[in-house]
């Protein structure tokens, strides 16, 4: 029974860090119809500058927060150099996934970057709360300060960017950017900017997701390590299952995601992990493919 | 000579000649060379693939690595476990990543731009772990691919090396010779209005369901083949020798190759082939740090990516075929 | 304040759709560009508003360049455009969808004001400003484009048929409002128009494009009166 009862709460929290996964990549989908694969290496790239700023200033939530607005700024500036270039030029072959094959090819430069100046260094970031689960009556549950830190993040996030997205006048922009840019730009949104925008948020959703799943997992961090190909996999799964517009539809997905994910580690075989993942994308993308939270329309891009 | 390339018979003849040529050309150059010709036809064969997908479908598969790994694993089971001969050992290669490709393409004719990269990328990343999982595919170690001695009437001298190079560069002949054919049939044509408009396809007629389960098998097939080649130049299948900047070096050599365009696979495949003897050479200067050695190919290959979606989105093949149209338009105006 | 186009010329591709296009249209001014499918009509109204970028030629606006500037920018001007088929965002509500015109603004007070003022002229769209934009009907839905374009406070109205698809019983309607619109907010308006009459009939002057060119320009009820226009466009 315990053991179950742990089971849950290791799935929900590394399904809340696939959920901050998910909403990166949900909100630049949103603002510019692009899964971002690059997402996750932002994500490192993020944390390795999270990683420099715990040295600098010795403490974790000061790094967090650096990492969160550096790696915000490193986003924007892949939309406005990449990306725009790409959206401009609509025609050819390939128009329709150049962007996607560019993200992937960002991917690529930012390991590859950060593997030749990092690579040989061990980089270890450990959670500034403690990690060791709460004892209740003599059992010591798999819920830590550290991972009650991370699941509240995830919400708080959740809620935030729910709110900004239907409440303000920058979320309508988003929103009308993302449905119709031609119609918003004639309403006078600067579209351009509200794009980069999005990206941003989606580059600080990122960094945190980093920042939190290094020091919640074995705290090492490297450019070759299974966590960020996790992340990279499972937050697009994560993603899809939500339906790739919704951020509620994120965060169940993540969750949902981690927690079948967590069974299987625990009764199955740690192996079967990425197969798990993937026979649960196809069969959600064969039986519902608009995700748990998504609208009837088919999934054309 | 253009319309004798046109004809079926010329094209058989002018890929006969082109066999003739590499034939005596891997006996004048040393080993090195060869080797690296053996895996040049292998990446023409992946790309190639690439490009029937991608380019004449309109599918993306950012996970052909995965496809690469079926194949190869195939061949080596059949061969360790049955013992067929070699080339039968590549015919089961073909068949069963070509019967992987058709459930994986039923799934993935419904499934659009983003959706289809990802669960490519998904099963890329995914595919290889399952080879820890069952004991008789040989864990991480892998399991050793053995093809056999070339066959001695070739003379004492022939090379295990020569005989890769003649073995892969057959197979990228004759799949290319049987690609070309395929491409300019009733199919080719199918596919190419699918992917020019789906909607009008539909309205024409055509099944695009069908037509895109179709080009997804075949371009599998053709995965398989060249995973099997793989498998056959490195001695062994296992999962780091399909990891996922295999995947991306695949996609970078479709798009260097222009993915509509097959003449242009030999671009593709000579930089890819070329990519690691440049990224040591650059490594040996910088001082042969183990950091630098083991990401700096893959950080070109990267930069490759992202310069030409950037900058020659259609290939260089096209792109200079663009440009001499519009040339030849202003001319005759 | 008048709107001067020169020797403009647009090209679509390889083909030239708007021609050496010159016209003046004066402040409060409904100006009705007629012409048959093809003629060049959407294009130099997507050219005045910034979406296709012209070839050669200028057009001026209260001093503005409208032809080097983006759209987003233009609406800053006193530009709006209402572009072909009802563009509304349908995945919005009828109230956001407003409110997404005056955003620029970021005058919460006034833009209520406005939306008020646009809810008096349209009293269906204050019914359903709840409603998400996609279950509006035809009608309604191009009551909403005019009024996010209202909510900018233009100055300088550019339409693209607005009688699109729409049941005569509405385009009239449609029309009545367009005209009452501009005599009552002094607005300029360029009206671009597959329905002649119905176009000409509200409009103070009247211009024919045809093949990209000018075709013919007059008062609105002389070219009515034009027995050459009403056999090419009118069809009586």
């Amino acid at each position: 029974m315990f053991t179950f009862i742990d089971t849950l709460l290791i799935g929900l929290t590394s399904g809340a860090v696939y959920s901050l996964m998910a909403i990166a990549l949900v909100l630049v989908w949103r603002s510019t119809r692009v899964v971002n694969f690059a997402q996750a290496g932002q994500a490192l790239l993020s944390t390795y500058i999270g990683y420099e700023c715990m040295g600098r200033f010795h403490s974790f939530w000061i790094a967090l927060a650096l990492a969160m607005i550096l790696g915000a700024g490193v986003s924007a500036l892949i939309e406005m150099l990449f990306m725009r270039t790409l959206f401009k030029r609509n025609t050819g072959p390939i128009a329709g996934v150049a962007p996607i094959i560019a993200t992937l090819g960002l991917l690529g430069i930012i390991r590859g970057g950060i593997g030749i100046f990092m690579g040989g260094k061990e980089t270890i970031i450990r959670p500034p709360l403690s990690n060791v689960g709460f004892t209740i009556s003599g059992h010591t549950f798999a819920l830590s300060p550290f991972k009650l830190v991370i699941l509240s993040a995830v919400l708080i996030m959740m809620i935030l960017l729910s709110l900004i997205f239907t409440k303000t006048n920058i979320g309508l922009a988003l929103r009308a950017s993302a449905y119709a840019p031609e119609i918003a730009r004639l309403a006078g949104v600067k579209v351009d900017a509200i794009r980069t925008l999005g990206w941003a948020i989606a580059g600080a959703a990122g960094a945190a997701a980093g920042m939190l799943q290094t020091p919640n997992g074995t705290g090492a961090l490297s450019p070759d390590s299974l966590e960020f190909s996790l992340l990279l996999v499972f937050g697009f799964i994560a993603a899809v299952i939500g339906g790739l517009e919704s951020l509620v539809g994120a965060v169940i997905g993540g969750l949902l995601l981690g927690l079948v994910l967590a069974i299987v580690l625990m009764y199955v075989n740690a192996t079967l992990l990425f197969m798990t993942a993937f026979v649960l994308l196809i069969v959600v993308l064969l039986v519902r493919p608009q995700g748990i939270m998504g609208k009837k329309a088919g999934r054309r891009a | 000579m253009h319309k004798l390339i046109h004809s079926n018979i010329g094209r058989l003849l002018f890929f006969g000649a082109l066999g003739c040529l590499l034939f005596l050309a891997g006996n004048r150059v040393d080993e090195l060379r060869v080797y690296q010709g053996a895996t040049l036809a292998m990446f023409v064969v992946a790309i190639s693939s690439i490009i029937l997908l991608t380019g004449y479908s309109g599918q993306v598969s950012l996970g052909h690595g995965a496809l690469l790994a079926i194949g190869g694993y195939s061949a080596v089971l059949a061969r360790n476990y049955w013992s067929l001969p070699i080339w039968l050992c590549f015919a089961v290669a073909v068949l069963a990543t070509a019967a992987a490709g058709s459930v994986l393409g039923t799934a993935a004719a419904r499934l659009s731009g983003p959706y289809l990269a990802g669960t490519t990328l998904a099963l890329a990343v995914g595919l290889p772990s399952i080879a820890n999982q069952f004991s008789f595919l040989g864990g991480e170690q892998g399991l050793l691919f053995d093809v056999g001695a070339p066959p001695a009437s070739l003379g004492a001298d022939f090379s295990p090396y020569k005989w890769y190079f003649w073995i892969a560069s057959s197979a990228a002949l004759i799949a290319l010779w049987w690609l070309q054919n395929i491409l300019r049939s009733r199919y080719g044509r199918t596919w190419r209005a699918v992917r020019g408009n789906e909607v009008a396809a539909e309205l024409a007629g055509i099944h695009v369901g069908k037509a895109k389960t179709l080009a997804f098998t075949l371009s599998a097939g053709l995965a398989g083949l060249a995973g099997a080649l793989l498998a056959m130049t490195i001695g062994t299948v296992s999962p780091s020798a399909f990891p996922l900047t295999l995947s991306f070096s695949l996609l970078t050599g479709a798009v260097l190759s222009g993915v509509t365009t097959l003449p242009g696979v030999m671009i593709g495949a000579v930089t890819l082939v070329a990519t690691p003897e440049i990224a040591n050479a650059i490594s040996h200067r910088l001082g042969d740090s183990g950091a630098v050695t083991s990401n700096l190919p893959g950080l070109l290959v990267s930069a490759l990516l992202i310069l030409v979606v950037m900058l020659v989105p259609n290939g260089p093949v096209e792109q200079l075929r663009s440009i001499r149209t519009r040339r030849s338009v202003s001319t005759s105006r | 304040m008048t709107l001067i186009v020169s020797e403009l010329c647009v090209d679509h591709g390889a083909i030239r759709a708007v021609d050496h296009v010159s016209l003046r249209i004066e402040q409060g001014q409904l100006a009705a560009v007629i012409g048959a499918n093809g003629a060049g009509k959407t294009t130099l109204l997507r050219a005045l508003s910034g979406l296709t970028p012209a070839r050669s030629g200028s057009a001026t606006w209260k001093g503005h360049d409208l032809l080097h500037s983006k759209p987003e920018k233009l609406v800053r001007f006193g530009v709006s455009h209402v572009s072909e088929g009802k563009s509304v965002i349908p995945e919005l509500s009828v109230e956001e969808n407003l409110n997404l015109g005056a955003l620029w603004r970021r005058n919460a007070k006034e833009s209520e004001q406005t939306r008020n003022k646009i809810f008096e002229t349209f009293p269906r769209l204050e019914e359903r400003a709840g409603q998400l934009a996609d279950t509006l009907s035809g009608g309604e839905r191009q009551m909403l484009a005019i009024g996010r374009a209202l909510m900018a406070k233009p100055e300088l109205l550019l339409l693209d048929e607005p009688s699109l698809g729409l049941a005569p019983l509405v385009i009239a309607q449609i029309f009545q409002s367009i005209r009452d619109l501009t005599t009552q907010m002094g607005l300029t308006v360029v009206l671009v128009e597959q329905n002649a009459l119905g176009a000409l009939e509200i409009a103070d002057v009247g211009i024919v494009l045809n093949l990209g060119r000018i075709a013919a320009t007059d008062r609105a009820q002389s070219l009515i009166e034009n027995p050459q226009v009403r056999a090419a466009y009118l069809g009586y």
